[in-house]
């Protein structure tokens, strides 16, 4: 079974890549449409500005990633991949996200510091099978400036300036806005819940 | 809630941790990747690796140290010490390091910040500023190890920093590195009022205490643990019950 991480040039992809592998799993990381479309399981991983997923557009990449979602085989948002599988961010108003999940992505408001940087605790509140085994109030770590609503997928919520969604799932499309891949325990948890599910 | 972080620190030189006081008396600690799985599993929320290491040959070992110490850690890490270029920057990020701390290069060239923030992410770039009280009671940002006055009030630093894309600060009393007597609360409060990124407050930790005041009355996000770990990796646990008592939100038990 491959794992496919895209590399689209948004932030240092090797910490993911090393923690999937520190769990015994093998991964490519890739640029080419025709191994994404291939992969059995899909990550688009991102940090920084919604601007770069603009490199997705026009090379093929977000039909690959489309083609990978058709098949139902499991596609995990991280970051700024998953605020990409919402329809917007007001982050970068002319460019459209997949629209997976209803609602945009907006900055966090005036009255707190922002990025929200750090360790901040999960409100489990639904069913999911990527936090399968994760305490109630598990400590992650996040570092973001927008955030997306809380949508009637959310399974896990955050609450920092409001509550925003720290988990989507919807059957095998998931997004998470954390990086599990630097959340200690409950991190690598959800990664091996991921690597686990069938395909 | 969003917790406030512990980051331990280690000093490392030709693939050894070392401790000393002010950089004197220097003495093998250990291996840096043990010892930073130790610190992670004690419950630190970050890891630093700082090489001040003063000669390349000793330099060259510092990727394969990164190489190491990042297999093994599921938190974020950090890597500083001497990080001069993009290439320099991408060369450790390459070795599992998730952000850089540039110092010295930030000040002799601005454009750095904005060029390792773009191709990185501005979260993974961390200017460090070692900053000094000056007899008006501002406080003036120093570079090559606290050798060399810029000139340069520390806020106004910050700030223009923050601007060119940095995603934290690393905030360094030098009046009260190695001290013990407490972070300098003033300092932190003034920069981490000015800016909007978080603030690592840096120098001076001897006691729980400290910390405290730090977060506090300094205001600040995060605060280094270096020394003070040297007394005993169970002490961050300790130190994360003390806060918690004193009802800093902090990610414990971890």
């Amino acid at each position: 079974m491959t794992i496919a991480v895209v590399d689209y040039g948004a932030g240092n992809l090797t910490s993911v890549k090393k923690a999937l592998n520190s769990l015994g799993q093998e991964v490519v990381v890739t640029c080419d449409p025709e191994q994404v479309s291939r992969a059995d399981k899909l990550i688009v991983p991102g940090v920084g500005h919604f601007a770069a997923t603009s490199a997705l557009n026009g090379t093929g990449l977000r039909e690959a990633i489309q083609r990978v979602i058709e098949r139902e085989r499991p596609f995990l948002g991280i970051c700024l991949g998953m605020q990409w599988m919402f329809a917007a961010s007001t982050e970068a108003p002319d460019l459209a996200g997949l629209g997976l999940f209803r609602g945009k992505c907006t900055h966090f408001p005036e009255s707190v510091k922002s990025p929200h940087v750090g360790w901040n605790d999960l409100a489990l509140v639904g069913e999911s099978q990527l936090l399968r085994g994760i305490p109630a109030k598990a400590f992650v770590y996040f570092t973001h400036s927008y955030r997306v609503p809380v949508v009637e997928q959310t399974v896990a919520t955050c609450e920092y300036g409001g509550l925003f969604s720290a988990v989507v799932e919807h059957e095998r499309i998931f997004g998470v806005q954390f990086h599990p891949e630097k959340s200690g325990s409950a991190g690598k948890r959800l990664l091996e819940n991921f690597c686990e599910l069938p395909c | 809630m969003l917790t406030k972080r512990i980051i331990a620190c280690l000093d490392v030189t030709g693939g050894r941790v070392v401790k000393g006081v002010q950089f004197l008396n220097l003495r093998d600690a250990g291996d840096p990747a043990e010892l930073a799985e130790i610190h992670s599993a004690a419950g630190a929320d970050e890891i630093v690796l700082l090489d001040i290491s003063a000669s390349a040959e000793r330099r060259a070992t510092l990727l394969d140290t990164v190489r190491r110490a990042a297999r093994r850690l599921f938190i974020p890490f950090t890597v500083g010490g001497g990080i001069r270029s993009l290439a320099e920057a991408s060369a450790v990020f390459e070795a599992g390091a998730d952000k850089v701390s540039i110092n010295s290069a930030a000040l002799f060239d601005p454009g750095l910040i904005g060029c390792i923030a773009e191709r990185f992410g501005s979260q993974a770039v961390i200017v460090a500023i070692d900053a000094k009280r000056t007899s008006d009671g501002h406080y003036e940002a120093y570079i090559r190890g606290g050798r060399t006055a810029t000139g340069r009030d520390a806020c106004v630093w910050a700030k223009e920093a923050e601007a060119r894309g940095a995603g934290e600060i690393l905030l360094t009393s030098m009046d009260r590195d190695g001290t013990r007597v407490g972070f300098d609360c003033d300092l932190t409060r003034a920069v981490s009022d000015t800016v909007r990124i978080p603030v690592i407050a840096s120098g001076g930790a001897g006691t729980a205490e400290h910390f405290i005041s730090v977060f506090q009355e300094g205001h600040a996000d995060a605060a280094l643990a270096a020394s003070i770990l040297h007394y005993g990796v169970t002490e961050l646990g300790c130190l994360k019950q003390n806060l918690s008592v004193a009802g800093i939100p902090v990610r414990w038990p971890c």
